[in-house]
């Protein structure tokens, strides 16, 4: 593998990324309003001052899962706790999902669609060098967007509920183990799922459509973690994004396996 | 004299459609050669398969002395290659394309900068060298894609359509360009709809319809082989007569194609009937000031080879 043509086709797409102002957009929209809005409403929601004793019904047994000092917080208080820390959280990973997808579902339909992949074909860059070249360019932004959204997001989570809580307490290890361990797993389900699509389909709009389809992931994460049937606990964690680099490495391979420039010539 | 490109029996289908048939060529190096065939007729996809970026499915070919199938890499570090759409990178500037353009085809790094702007100076793009390109006109795209496919300098130049959609001006520049890599000793494979371009840059060409070669050769071989002997005009100092149109008629062989006030246009099978033909016309009477053959240009040749039976 040729590294300087490598980084010289990441580098071409994210400064194409960079200046398409409907994905810079949609990228920073969402990001504020997961990162800065969601930890804002939920710390003004009525429930952060309700009562200070009973139980939360169905989620009192996600109270263990807080650190000692927070089990005893006012229900209201530990609700806000649990949805910022817990419930929630999981919700973060669309974030490395959606860049991951906006730029790997650009990166061969894209080209295709704006006229440009001819040109990328008669380069030198052998077949593996543009794939990795393309799975590069969304896995960077996408992981540095997780890493950048969960400062933003921890230091939120703390403003917000350092009147309820009396002290910094976010992020827990299990949080850190979402954003460091599952995040960049996730960026990189995204990427090689989302540069796989995009050698296959006809469209832009296809391949997004497609690759949108990875959220059902996050959702079910948030669901098992509301319901209780998949407590993200520490362990869980870790073994989940132990199966999403698994997967990811399955996906890079068929990806590299099948990437052809002759299928793609032949349809461009 | 070494060959540049050697292609055997290259064939390539795309479902049912046989885009390229058997398609058999050589070009010297340092030559320039011409593709024409009307749309469809398989220009592209032999580019392609030249390139390595198609696989055929039949035949084989050696380009620079390599064997594109195999070593399609190190083929297009040493090709240029101009496509029919300019496939520039619209939200990125000149400079950003040409720079990426000399990071994937391996310009040393040092000498990246200079090489970017040395073309962008020759293609007069400088003056908006940092202006995205979607802002630009087609001819300037057209020029960018031209500085793209230079950028590495290369042996071999495969230009389709260079100058398709150009002003008369922008057509003329890349005229003059393929006329200065002919003189730097490079190859040049162009592909064409236009014959009178062709016929003026062009050292030899290849005709292809529906796939297959059906000619090669300079113009004047295959107007030689397709067409009967080029016409004689013969211009007169005052109007073509009867008398001396009649003359001129009974000359062996010979026959008038066209009549016009002090010009006529002769068929004549050689030169002899012709000299018989242009005497004949001065015992009538007639003041002839001037008498040619005039060579069939290559669009009589194209026209000739399609009306052909296959």
């Amino acid at each position: 593998m040729n590294w300087r043509t490598v980084r010289a086709v990441a580098t071409k797409d994210l400064l194409e990324v960079r200046k398409n102002r409907i994905a810079i957009w949609s990228i920073l929209g969402l990001s504020f309003f997961l990162s800065v809005g969601m930890p804002l409403l939920i710390g003004l929601l009525p429930f952060a001052a309700g009562p200070s004793s009973g139980d939360l019904g169905p989620f009192e047994t996600l109270t263990h899962l807080l650190p000692p000092g927070l089990q005893d917080l006012p229900i209201g208080s530990r609700m806000v706790v649990l949805m910022l820390g817990y419930f929630l959280a999981p919700l973060f990973l669309i974030i490395p999902l959606m860049v991951a997808a906006i730029v790997g579902a650009e990166s061969f339909v894209g080209e295709k669609e704006r006229h440009t992949l001819e040109g990328l074909l008669y380069t030198p860059a052998t077949d593996l060098d543009l794939y990795a070249g393309k799975v590069l360019a969304g896995a960077v932004p996408a992981v540095a967007a997780a890493f950048l959204n969960f400062g933003i997001y921890a230091v939120m989570v703390n403003l917000v509920t350092a009147p309820l809580v009396g002290g910094i307490w976010f992020p827990t290890v299990s949080a850190l183990a979402l954003a460091v361990w599952v995040g960049p797993a996730v960026a990189l389900l995204g990427v090689s799922a989302s540069v796989l699509v995009s050698t296959r389909v006809e469209t832009f709009l296809e391949a997004n459509q497609l690759t949108g389809l990875l959220s059902l992931v996050i959702v079910a994460l948030m669901v098992g973690q509301g319901s209780g049937l998949l407590l993200l606990s520490l362990p869980v964690l870790l073994l989940v994004g132990l199966v999403f680099y698994g997967i990811d490495v399955v996906l890079i391979r068929i990806g590299a396996a099948i990437f052809s420039r002759d299928r793609l010539m032949a349809r461009a | 004299m070494t060959m540049a490109i050697a292609a055997d029996g290259l064939a390539r289908s795309f479902g049912t459609v046989r885009a390229v048939d058997g398609v058999s060529f050589e070009v010297s190096r340092g030559e320039v050669f011409g593709l024409l065939g009307p749309n469809g007729a398989g220009k592209t996809t032999l580019i392609r398969l030249l390139a390595g970026v198609l696989t055929p499915d039949a035949g084989s070919a050696r380009v620079l002395g390599l064997d594109p199938t195999i070593d399609g890499s190190a083929v297009r570090s040493r090709c240029g290659v101009l496509t029919e759409t300019p496939a520039v990178y619209e939200r990125l500037t000149a400079r950003q394309n040409l720079a990426f353009a000399a990071d994937v085809f391996g310009v040393p790094a040092p000498g990246v900068g200079r090489r970017v702007a040395d073309l962008l100076a020759r293609f007069s793009l400088q003056d908006r060298a940092d202006e995205p390109v979607g802002g630009f006109s087609k001819g300037m795209k057209q020029r960018l894609a031209l500085a793209r496919a230079l950028i590495h300098d290369p042996e071999l130049l495969f230009l389709d359509e260079p100058t398709a959609g150009l002003d008369p001006a922008a057509s003329r520049q890349v005229h003059d360009l393929v006329d200065a890599l002919r003189d730097e000793g490079r190859t040049v494979v162009l592909c064409t709809h236009h014959l009178v371009e062709a016929e003026a840059l062009c050292d030899r060409v290849g005709v292809l319809a529906k796939g297959r070669l059906i000619a090669l050769g300079t113009v004047r071989d295959l107007s030689d082989r397709l067409l009967a002997a080029s016409p004689v005009a013969l211009s007169f100092l005052d109007p073509v007569t009867d008398a001396v149109a009649a003359a001129v008629g009974a000359a062996p062989g010979v026959t008038i194609a066209e009549r016009e006030e002090q010009r006529l246009v002769l068929a004549a099978p050689d030169d002899g009937a012709a000299a018989d033909a242009i005497s004949a016309a001065v015992r009538a009477g007639g003041r002839v000031v001037a008498a040619g053959r005039r060579e069939h240009t290559l669009e009589e040749v194209y026209f000739a080879l399609q009306e052909a039976p296959a």
